[in-house]
């Protein structure tokens, strides 16, 4: 690759993704505390889009469902029944079916416009919107975990696990309490953002590379062009899939964090 | 290959050694999540009606085994 990819005609080469197509450069308010760029503008179109679409669902809604009611019916269900209900149970996960629906949506949309032509880059693929749903992510748990057992309760629950020899604790418990209050919302954050940022780097890779091949590399080369416009097409059906699997792994893992904050044993 | 051209190879070819830190970051979560997958599936075969829970837990699995190789990702970008 690499004696191909350096340039010998001089007309920009090829130019592999970097790490700051995640920092473009500020398109409006420059300098203020209200510097806005490209990303944010994404985010922005995909939170309006989100929410003007569920409020003309739900204000269009019938007793026999539409083609398009039904189907945003199957997905809220789809977060009740395999989510909620499979893992917190359907009497304790009422309180939390509202939130995890919420960030489903939220998350989906967010990632979704990762691969959406034009927009081109997912809204959770900076840390900042991953970090503030793991956060709220984070206070429900904790909260959730108080409300049930009482304080002392779920500090001895989360942080002392039954059926362990005495010796043992001092092993575990600085593993559960870093575990509990660092690992758990970190790894919430770093999965999601990770995610997009590798799914963009190798879209992104495999356009460039098209572009390349298709309109400067050698006439021999060019049969390349067509591997990676296919693999660039396949890649884009694959981030979709991965923008649902992780709305669906956060979600999972949210209510799992929460179920086990709520139960005394376990 | 005389010497003068292990040298120039030296000299053109430049980049990261954080480019190999994330193969070898991926082999770990790699092997895990083949184990992990390939033995769902064994007890999705073993018992077809339990494997909506099967599922369920894969994915939990899946998340934690996943964030390992993500983490080796990163850690390319941040610590250059």
């Amino acid at each position: 690759m690499l004696p191909f990819a350096a340039d010998q005609s001089g007309t920009g080469g090829f130019e592999p993704p970097s790490i700051a197509d995640f920092f473009p450069a500020p398109v409006l308010f420059q300098g203020t505390w209200l510097e806005f760029n490209r990303i944010m503008l994404v985010r922005l179109i995909a939170a309006l889009v989100l929410v003007t679409f569920m409020v003309v669902v739900a204000r269009r809604a019938r007793l026999v469902p539409g083609r398009t009611q039904a189907a945003v019916e199957m997905i809220l269900d789809f977060v009740r029944v395999n989510v909620v209900n499979e893992i917190l149970g359907s009497e304790r996960g009422r309180r939390y079916a509202a939130m995890l629906t919420t960030v489903f949506f939220g998350i989906l949309a967010f990632n979704l416009t990762g691969a959406i032509p034009g927009l081109n880059i997912a809204g959770t693929s900076l840390i900042g919107l991953p970090v503030l749903l793991a956060v709220w992510a984070y206070v429900t748990y904790l909260s959730a975990g108080v409300k049930a057992q009482g304080f002392g309760g779920f500090v001895k629950s989360s942080l002392f696990p039954p059926g362990v020899p005495w010796f043992m604790y001092i092993l575990l418990t600085p593993i559960e309490l870093l575990q509990v209050l660092v690992i758990r919302p970190a790894t919430l954050a770093i999965r999601l953002m990770a995610n997009m940022v590798s799914g963009h780097l190798m879209l992104a890779l495999c356009f460039a590379a098209t572009q390349y091949f298709v309109v400067e590399a050698a006439p021999g080369l060019k049969v390349f062009g067509a591997l990676t416009l296919v693999a660039s097409l396949a890649l884009t059906a694959f981030e979709v899939f991965v923008a649902a699997l992780q709305a669906y792994i956060f979600v999972v893992l949210t209510a799992v964090y929460i179920s086990l904050s709520v139960e005394a044993e376990h | 290959m005389d010497t003068s051209t292990i040298l120039a190879a030296a000299d053109t070819v430049s980049g990261n050694l954080a480019t190999l830190g994330y193969g070898l970051a991926v082999i770990g979560p790699g092997i895990g999540l083949g184990i992990l997958i390939g033995k769902t599936i064994e007890g999705m075969a073993r018992q077809p009606e339990v494997s909506g829970q099967l599922r369920t837990t894969m994915f939990i699995g899946i998340g934690f085994v996943e964030v390992l190789g993500l983490l080796g990702l990163i850690t390319g970008f941040l610590f250059k």
